[in-house]
């Protein structure tokens, strides 16, 4: 093998040569290519002498208190979900709840040490938290609104209701499986449910006819998915609101 | 065990809906690596604060733009480094008109003037560092954010390519111009080193 030019030895070293085993053997075996290649990592070793000036634990706080009398005035949550919310915001692989580890009490880790007195509190954690769960709750249970509401005709397009439900079943199933760790039960077990239902949505052909668009609302209806999405809804809004008035309180 | 970064979407999910409480979460887990990368494109401790000010109120009115699927370091950083350039471009276009004006790495070396006279070291240590400070200098503000973002950031080539706009051959390029230009002006460092 011919010897590494520089900018491969470079590649090398920061492992993204996609020749990597080849360029390892040559360096294995050629005592010029290893001392260029030592050159150049001495020199990188020298430019990590520099570094950043320290900031300190609170430094979050306090860019927060410079920056938020410059923000912008927004419409609340409320406002900003519209009864058929655009993609962006119906996005997949939403996130991952940790509703046990704040129901419980647990320590959400952060990259710094946590301070005592940190002002965003363990209690607007777990609101924020719940809420992340019961907007996916509201989001799935306008899909699953659309699909019941849906007119039984011939040829029926479910191409976006398909999409929308491939994205909602990675959060779910993210939350169902946190759920299930933390012993919640009650949560899982509906979550479980609802994710049987949005496969059935994700499964369904492209164009549908009146007869399996029929199946699938019968199918919705006699599980009552609905009904337990949205008295799961109420209970996390209340343990919220909860949250939110412990946090008022002992602020 | 699910990563920090399926943990933190939540947190965005709800800052995307207007949540600021949530919003303020997002600016105390970046302020410090936005600083940090900010720092090593600027040389300047001032200019970096400033960039980290215009980078989360940018990150704030865009993040309805932000696809929940894309890595949001990625998306942060993008704003960042574009914020950092503009800032270095308006300081060159400044320089042009005025006198040359000294980047601030200064306050990035720790006072050894105490020592310095009796530890050989320490006044090697702050040489390299003034070294390494002018090398930088020399680079490109492409060449340095590449730069930095790889060496510093460990952030892959692709990655890199995504946050500054360009295509990954692009990017590959000027982390090897990078590379390049600082071997040649580190060389009579290394020389008195081997």
């Amino acid at each position: 093998m011919r010897h590494l030019n520089e900018d491969e030895l470079v590649l090398c070293h920061y492992g993204e040569a996609g020749e990597a085993r080849e360029f390892m053997q040559h360096l294995a075996s050629c005592p010029s290519c290893r001392s260029q290649m030592e050159d150049i990592q001495s020199m990188l070793a020298l430019v990590d002498a520099v570094e950043a000036p320290e900031r300190s634990a609170v430094y979050g706080d306090e860019v927060w208190e410079r920056l938020r009398h410059r923000l912008p005035q927004r419409r609340s949550w409320l406002q900003s979900m519209p009864l058929h919310p655009p993609r962006w915001a119906l996005a997949g692989a939403m996130a991952t709840l940790v509703i046990g580890a704040f129901i419980l009490g647990r320590y959400w880790p952060k990259p710094e040490p946590q301070r005592v007195d940190s002002v965003v509190s363990a209690q607007a954690r777990e609101r924020i938290l719940l809420a992340s769960l019961d907007d996916h709750l509201e989001r799935s249970q306008r899909l699953l609104m659309e699909i019941v509401n849906t007119p039984r005709t011939d040829s029926i397009n479910t191409s976006p209701q398909r999409s929308l439900a491939e994205e909602l079943i990675e959060s779910n199933r993210l939350y169902r499986q946190t759920a299930e760790r933390v012993g919640e039960v009650g949560i899982a077990s509906v979550l479980e449910e609802l994710e049987r239902v949005l496969m059935d949505i994700a499964h369904t052909p492209a164009q549908m006819s009146a007869a399996e668009m029929g199946d699938i609302q019968e199918r919705i209806d006699s599980q009552g998915i609905l009904f337990k999405v949205r008295v799961m809804g109420l209970q996390l809004r209340e343990r919220e609101k909860a949250a939110r008035e412990l946090a008022r309180r002992t602020s | 065990m699910y990563s920090m970064e399926e943990i933190d979407v939540a947190v965005i999910s709800r800052a995307r809906a207007g949540d600021n409480e949530a919003f303020r979460m997002i600016v105390e887990r970046n302020s410090r690596s936005v600083f940090r990368l900010a720092f090593r494109m600027t040389g300047s401790e001032q200019d970096a604060e400033d960039v980290v000010q215009e980078t989360l109120l940018k990150a704030y009115k865009r993040l309805q733009s932000f696809e929940a699927r894309a890595n949001f370091s990625t998306w942060l950083y993008r704003i960042a480094v574009n914020c950092a350039l503009d800032l270095m471009r308006k300081r060159r276009r400044h320089e042009e008109h005025n006198e040359t004006l000294q980047p601030d790495f200064e306050s990035a070396i720790p006072d050894h003037s105490a020592r310095v006279a009796s530890a050989d070291g320490m006044l090697f240590s702050v040489e390299v560092q003034k070294r390494v400070r002018d090398a930088m200098e020399i680079l490109s503000p492409m060449e340095r954010s590449a730069f930095v973002l790889r060496h510093y950031e460990g952030m892959s080539i692709e990655e890199i390519g995504q946050a500054l706009g360009l295509r990954t051959s692009a990017a590959k390029h000027s982390i090897f111009r990078a590379v390049k230009k600082m071997r040649g002006a580190l060389e009579p460092l290394m020389s008195s080193i081997r």
